[in-house]
């Protein structure tokens, strides 16, 4: 008899969704029925409103159920979903013919979904290390070369050309003959969850980026970074960190190449601070996340004041790619100086939310449309926020903008990590540009003065604001502390926050020309 | 989590010892200790201190920026409310409100059954099917308020197995 594969995620948000017991429901009444079953427990495809999305292998490819929930267990049985019968209603046909994922231009996720993450062999059999082993048998120089003919620009947010970086740290001497790999993976604008995919669904992709970033400028030791509100993650990552090493791909004597390359997870602490570079480095020396004054660069000075390069999981991930296939495949994709591809993500009040994978160039408007298909709620769209909590609120004159980083620069905004949240017509907007301020208060590092006190005030001014308190002076008042904030502050926590401020008074007035119904932030 | 004060020091003389050793060993620490106690307890410092060769202030200091650290014990289950945007667009304000409602507790509160302490969380990554709770390692999405109320209902039905 043979075994049926049937795939159900291990992705935090098919997790969410009750991917853990659906699992054991489908497992127990497969035997009950004395249907011989193998679940695999993948990664997600990212297609999350699916989710959790249950595969079924067949020889015409896998299908899709989705969303399933433990009450259409049965229905699913009897439908005959173990032989992929398209009739059930929450068959969504062959899982790779599905529109929104399909459509994709998928190079760093090509594998997310498909494979159970832990698995060498199921990464190996789809071009796993192959980039690795291409860079072992090359000098650090001739892999820089290759990053940089990529046009690789780093996917945290501040989009600086990857092999720039990996140049100066090539270049640095360390007189202690020690330098660092660092990653980046303190994702903690709201909105994003492409790093966490990375990590759950294709984490030795992050392995070999790391590795290959190690042998390029001669460190033999990495460390993720990774966020503590990513249990998961640090679970997959753990495992497959402990496979890999086990299997001759990192530590000693790297696929007897003599090489060596070490690689730890750390977990973060709650401080969405340690997400920018120089606190992140503070935080893994053991101290406070206090934001370091720059130069000296971290790619000069870094961790342990020793040449580091820190890299976000995208920029890392996108590596293997690059050396396997060659920097011009990778630049191939993308426009003007936006090379490559963007995984943009769904996310907030968005009927479809998920993960799309795209060369730049594409606009928002058929990003929330074509894929998102319209709110949640089913109301109007009103407000969207690209880029994090420090970056623009677009109202809808904008959705038209092309999704590269100079397009969005040109109008105000920014892509940063590529995070997209839909707000419907219940927002108000003036509540969002408190929150702006109040997240700012909360996660400020404390280290300069506009950051830490202009927060409070900020929060102060658009309080009396929102109360209808001498509104005229105090919205002066806060275009004021606003320009300080920008000019004035370290980083990019103080001199962003009044970005998506500044943004909601100048596209949304209506909402700061009233008083607030409420402090729900709901317009009643 | 509920061990006796003398309990808890060999626990933290062990951590200390077993990860001492590690470059910027810090976080590790304090990160196993609340992991094994619920918490890390004030009697530590001096001990942690001592180990890395730094200040006791250096350590409070660490302890006390990162919104994860509690120098307190917290209830037998930690409930946090994701806060940030994608959550805020699906209703997370009015799901805040509820919880603090519902539990009768703010923020970094413990119910008086000392079974739930309440904590704000920015982001879980859960962002397109918001919003988002965590109950302790668990995260949950699509929690409406009467779903949150079956959530505590089922960690209030489990303590009552326990005891």
């Amino acid at each position: 008899m043979s075994v049926t594969k049937v795939f159900i995620p291990r992705d935090t948000t098919a997790l969410a969704m009750g991917a853990d017991q659906l699992a054991r429901e489908i497992a127990a009444e497969a035997a009950n029925r004395g249907e011989t079953i193998e679940i695999i427990r993948n990664g997600s495809r990212g297609l999350f409103w699916l989710e959790p999305l249950v595969e079924v292998e067949t020889n015409t490819g896998r299908i899709a159920y989705g969303p399933v929930t433990s009450q259409d267990i049965d229905s699913l049985f009897d439908q005959a979903f173990l032989s992929g019968a398209t009739d059930h209603p929450l068959c969504q046909g062959l899982t790779e013919e599905i529109p929104y994922l399909k459509k994709q231009q998928r190079l760093t996720f090509a594998r997310a979904g498909i494979t159970d993450p832990v698995s060498l062999d199921d990464y190996q059999q789809l071009d796993g290390f192959n980039g690795l082993k291409k860079a072992l048998q090359m000098d650090g120089q001739t892999i820089v070369d290759e990053v940089k003919a990529s046009g690789l620009r780093g996917r945290g947010g501040a989009a600086f050309p990857t092999g720039i970086k990996w140049q100066t740290v090539l270049d640095a001497t360390s007189p202690k003959q020690q330098k660092y790999i660092v990653c980046n993976a303190d994702e903690g604008d709201s909105g994003t969850f492409a790093d966490r995919m990375v990590m759950e669904a294709d984490p030795y992709m992050l392995i070999e980026g790391m590795t290959i970033a190690g042998l390029a400028v001669g460190a033999d030791q990495g460390y993720i970074y990774l966020r503590s509100e990513y249990p998961v993650a640090y679970q997959i990552l753990n495992e497959a960190i402990a496979k890999a090493e086990a299997a001759g791909f990192l530590g000693e004597n790297i696929l007897d190449s003599g090489k060596t390359f070490n690689l730890e997870v750390r977990l973060g602490a709650k401080a969405y601070i340690c997400g920018e570079e120089t606190s992140l480095l503070e935080s893994l020396e053991g101290k406070r996340g206090m934001v370091r004054a720059k130069p000296p660069l971290p790619a000069i000075v870094g961790l342990f004041g020793q040449p580091t390069i820190v890299n976000n999981v995208l920029s890392l991930a996108a590596v293997p790619y690059i050396l396997s296939n060659g920097g011009q495949a990778y630049a191939d994709y993308g426009m003007g100086r936006s090379l490559g591809t963007l995984p943009f993500q769904l996310a907030g009040n968005i009927k479809r939310g998920g993960l799309i994978e795209l060369a730049f160039g594409v606009t928002l408007r058929e990003l929330l449309e074509e894929y998102g298909g319209g709110t949640f709620s089913e109301r109007p769209m009103r407000a969207v926020q690209v880029g994090g909590p420090l970056c623009a609120y677009l109202p809808e004159s904008q959705w038209d903008t092309p999704m590269d980083y100079e397009s969005f620069q040109a109008v105000g905004a920014a892509l940063g990590h590529g995070g997209i949240v839909v707000f419907d017509d219940t927002v108000d907007m003036s509540a969002q540009a408190r929150f702006s301020m109040e997240f700012c208060v909360a996660e400020s590092c404390g280290k300069c003065t506009p950051c830490r006190i202009g927060s409070t005030r900020g929060v102060e001014v658009i309080d009396r604001i929102r109360n209808d308190e001498n509104r005229a002076a105090n919205m002066e008042l806060l275009s004021d502390l606003c320009d300080t904030m920008i000019d004035g502050s370290l980083c990019a926590m103080g001199g962003m926050t009044p970005f998506p401020v500044q943004s909601a008074v100048k596209h949304f007035p209506e909402d700061f020309n009233q008083p607030a119904q409420n402090n729900n932030g709901a317009r009643s | 989590m509920t061990a006796a004060k003398e309990q808890l020091l060999p626990v933290v003389s062990d951590v200390i010892a077993d990860l001492k050793h590690k470059p910027g060993a810090l976080l590790p620490i304090l990160h196993e200790i609340q992991n094994r106690l619920g918490y890390i307890p004030p009697e530590s410092v001096p001990l942690i201190a001592e180990s890395l060769n730094q200040s006791r202030a250096d350590i409070h200091g660490v302890i006390s920026f990162y919104h994860q650290f509690r120098s307190t014990a917290p209830g037998k289950h930690t409930v946090e409310v994701c806060r940030a945007e994608a959550c805020q667009a699906m209703g997370a304000r009015q799901l805040e409100a509820h919880a603090k409602a519902s539990l009768g507790v703010d923020y970094h509160g413990t119910t008086s059954d000392n079974n739930i302490t309440l904590e704000e969380v920015y982001c879980l990554g859960n962002c397109a099917c918001s919003p988002s709770v965590r109950i302790n390692d668990e995260i949950i999405g699509r929690v409406t308020p009467e779903k949150f109320d079956q959530l505590i209902d089922g960690l209030r039905s489990q303590a009552l197995e326990v005891h």
